[in-house]
């Protein structure tokens, strides 16, 4: 199935061939069809969409200047403040919480013109790779509700894929945009560390996290990019520099690029994922670019560092979570006690295994042994990218070693589910950009995403690469 | 069955080898759990227990890395600390920020006795 593109909607609004409020409803319609059966949203705001759509439309007969984004119905993940309006991370020890903020993002869209339709599910406070691990229960793959749409943006990306939403937010720690992207046949952008704000986004590891767009074309994620990125001062990791221009390289091509192929590359694909893979480089080649062969030895470690720099960073952000300020509170008869009953009952079991092993990781004796040398692998990794990118512009991997997986697939074994992670991973710990972008179908004719990585405030020629991969599917 | 003595023999030498990395059981697992303020039940610990052990496992990957002369990197960016004009702005609406505590008595919040703790 198809849906109409950003770029689509944004034109025939601004055009007057459609207004925002007619956009609004078809999208509101097939929530009203599928989300019982989907489960995307954790809130559908539709009321408000709804008294935004209209200011759009009186912007249009007015004649009054339109953002880039205008009358464009975007869903944001729930871990993204709105002010007044429920933001739960998919957490019990959250649910009723009302911020007095906007997340920055989220005034940025709504500069831009952008209709806010809702706040999309996710695994518990972001982690997971399927949204099983949400306290209110898992999203669907619209494409098989019989298996994961990937996590943990996997409500912001089944929002898209379904149709209910023309693009979505989402936030990714290890791959939490790009994989389920890949798992739900959309783009998916992972942007440079500092590129976007986070200033709103609940923490979840502050060295790594990083907002960006879900969107079904390329040209789309480059409109989203280019309204939600640059400075702000709210954020003390954000770059000093404006957006990137991004649509204006989209038609460059790939014409002597270079392209690097991992010869080192971390074992445990599926052959069909391999065989996209393939397919791409061989795309790429015939239209100009130069395969280049690239050692990246480090890659194979980056699940150990990340599993023990992603829980330790966790451990300090999520003990803000004590029962005081916010969310829920479980009665005690003194403070310790109130705090270990709130926090208790209020996180889910996954959450409790990182706040654990991130505790563990950080604590004295095992400090040195764990996150101090998880830091030192983080480095090489960055080191190994570095003389990687002095012989090519961007690096291509799988995005996920699999296609879309059934429920229950990993959950038992929780290092089976982190082993999703494998290819994503390593951009986080780098702070560099990386994008996935559907190429053909796999195993069980589901969608494979191929994965262009790029290095820091690289994303104009990731976003050329990933235009031509896109031509040329 | 001579295999598997070998197998059984190397994982203990190994772990006799690492002895920097000592084993985690229950009662290290108890005690991080009092740190990061979680009441385990029974099964928790016991689960979580065999679930770090294995991760943990996992981890050593790393171990064979000769990491001596590495610097660490805690954040992607080069970045150095700068200070922003001291200048008074708007903050939170208080009552706003109230509303959303689980107790609060005279515009502040309201916790349970921190005095005579059991801990």
């Amino acid at each position: 199935m198809s849906f109409p593109t950003v770029a689509q909607l944004a034109r025939d609004i601004r055009e007057g061939k459609v207004t925002a409020s007619a956009v609004l409803e078809e999208h509101l319609k097939r929530v009203d069809e599928r989300e019982s059966e989907i489960h995307a949203f954790n809130l559908v705001t539709a009321e408000n969409a709804r008294a935004a759509a209209v200011e759009v439309d009186r912007a249009v007969q007015a004649g009054k200047p339109l953002g880039p984004l205008a009358g464009v119905p975007i869903a944001l993940k729930d871990n993204m403040c709105t002010r007044g309006i429920e933001t739960t991370c998919s957490s019990k020890i959250l649910e009723g919480w009302k911020p007095p903020y906007d997340a920055t993002v989220v005034t940025k869209l709504r500069e831009a013109g952008a209709v806010i339709v809702g706040k999309t599910n996710l695994d518990e406070f972001a982690m997971g790779s399927s949204t099983e691990n949400s306290a209110f229960g898992p999203t669907r793959n619209p494409l098989d509700t019989s298996r994961v749409p990937g996590g943990s943006s996997g409500g912001s990306a089944a929002a898209v894929a379904a149709g209910f939403a023309a693009a979505s937010l989402g936030s990714d720690t290890g791959g939490s945009i790009r994989q389920p992207a890949a798992l739900c046949g959309l783009v998916g952008v992972k942007p440079t560390y500092g590129v976007v704000s986070r200033y709103g986004l609940v923490a979840f590891a502050s060295s790594l996290d990083q907002i960006g767009p879900f969107t079904h074309t390329v040209e789309d994620a480059a409109l989203v990019m280019e309204s939600i990125a640059g400075h702000d001062p709210m954020d003390s990791t954000s770059l000093l520099q404006p957006a990137p221009s991004l649509l204006s390289v989209l038609d460059q091509g790939v014409q002597g690029m270079r392209i690097g192929r991992v010869v080192d590359m971390p074992e445990g694909s599926e052959p069909d994922v391999l065989e996209r893979l393939d397919a791409a480089f061989a795309a790429l080649k015939e239209r100009g670019a130069a395969i280049v062969d690239v050692k990246l030895p480090s890659l194979q470690f980056g699940l150990t560092a990340y599993y023990l720099v992603a829980p330790a960073e966790a451990s300090s952000n999520l003990a803000r979570y004590d029962g005081v300020r916010y969310g829920m509170r479980v009665d005690a008869p003194d403070l310790n006690a109130m705090y270990a009953a709130t926090r208790s009952q209020g996180f889910g079991a996954e959450v409790k295994r990182r706040i654990m092993l991130g505790t563990y990781a950080l604590s004295a004796g095992y400090y040195d042994a764990y996150y101090g040398k998880a830091l030192k692998v983080r480095r090489l990794i960055a080191d190994d990218f570095a003389k990687a990118y002095q012989s090519c512009d961007v690096v291509l991997t799988p995005t996920s070693p699999s296609v879309a997986f059934p429920f229950g697939d990993k959950t038992a074994d929780p290092l089976a589910m982190y082993l999703c992670d494998v290819f994503t991973i390593p951009t986080n710990l780098a702070g560099h950009a990386a994008m996935s972008v559907p190429f053909g179908t796999g195993a069980h004719s589901l969608p494979v995403g191929v994965q262009v990585l790029a290095p820091a405030l690289g994303e104009a020629t990731m976003f050329r690469v990933a235009a031509e991969l896109e031509r040329a599917r | 069955m001579a295999l598997e003595c070998t197998a059984k023999f190397s994982t203990t030498l190994s772990s006799l080898m690492r002895v920097e990395n000592a084993r985690i059981d229950d009662v290290v697992v108890a005690k991080v759990a009092r740190l990061a303020r979680l009441d385990l039940t029974p099964d928790e610990l016991a689960r979580m227990t065999e679930q770090l052990s294995g991760m943990l496992e996992h981890f050593r990957d790393i171990d064979k890395l000769d990491l001596a002369d590495v610097a660490p990197m805690p954040q992607p960016l080069p970045l150095k600390n700068v200070f922003r004009e001291d200048v008074v702005v708007p903050s939170l609406d208080r009552d706003e920020v109230l509303a959303n505590a689980p107790a609060a008595e005279d515009k502040r919040f309201r916790v349970p006795p921190t005095i005579g703790f059991t801990e």
